[in-house]
């Protein structure tokens, strides 16, 4: 599932050059607090069992919080297809501004 | 918590930061609705996926009952507010001078 939302998002990377891979600093500065905000939450379901995985379904390898590494990797890797979903549709719709422009003259919504 | 009043407070949350505290007002902007369109699809498939093999299992009793292909219907909410404060962030970072000069 994990290999299908990179296989699905990151060739807008390549062939719309959004550059979203390289902007290091911004993205582990994005997904940093919203993952820990998340992930805090993943940890209260998964201790209250409101939800569980079938061990024999993933991996088995367990971050703190027991909880899979498979999470740990969704709350990376989909934030992510979030950016480039975005970026790919700035680079496609110019005048569609999303508020990080420089000139915000005539601020089209 | 249950997992619908913890699903509706994260909503809650994504829209407080996106409207009053970073005034991003994505949710004012087609280029976030198109690309929240964009994701839906894929979320629905991944939630079948990951539901309808068994892999990912959710208690009855934190969830209201209803479902949309396969995962619960607070699975949406989830989505909604991880996408929207994810991306509030990323444009919060890039005004603050982040983005790539082009």
């Amino acid at each position: 599932m994990l290999v299908f939302t990179i296989l699905g998002s990151f060739w807008l990377e390549i062939f719309l050059k959004i550059n979203v891979l390289r902007q290091v600093k911004r993205l582990i500065l994005t997904i940093a607090p919203t993952a820990l905000f998340f992930i805090a939450w993943d940890a209260y379901a998964i201790s209250r069992k409101q939800w569980r995985f079938d061990p024999a379904q993933i991996l088995g390898l367990y971050g703190p919080f027991h909880i899979p590494i498979e999470e740990y990797l969704f709350f990376i890797i989909v934030p992510i297809a979030a950016i480039m979903t975005i970026e790919a549709v700035r680079k496609r719709r110019p005048h569609w501004t999303i508020g990080d422009e420089k000139n915000l003259g005539g601020d089209q919504r | 918590m249950s997992y619908t009043a913890l699903a509706l407070t994260a909503v809650a949350l994504a829209l407080v930061l996106d409207l009053f505290i970073v005034k991003t007002r994505l949710v004012t902007r087609k280029a976030f609705w198109t690309s929240y369109t964009i994701l839906l699809p894929f979320q629905l498939l991944t939630n079948w996926w990951l539901t309808s093999r068994d892999i990912v299992m959710y208690s009855s009793r934190t969830i209201l009952g209803a479902r949309l292909a396969g995962a619960p219907l607070e699975d949406l909410l989830f989505g909604f507010a991880l996408i929207l404060s994810t991306l509030v962030l990323w444009i919060y970072w890039g005004r603050r001078g982040f983005s790539p000069e082009k």
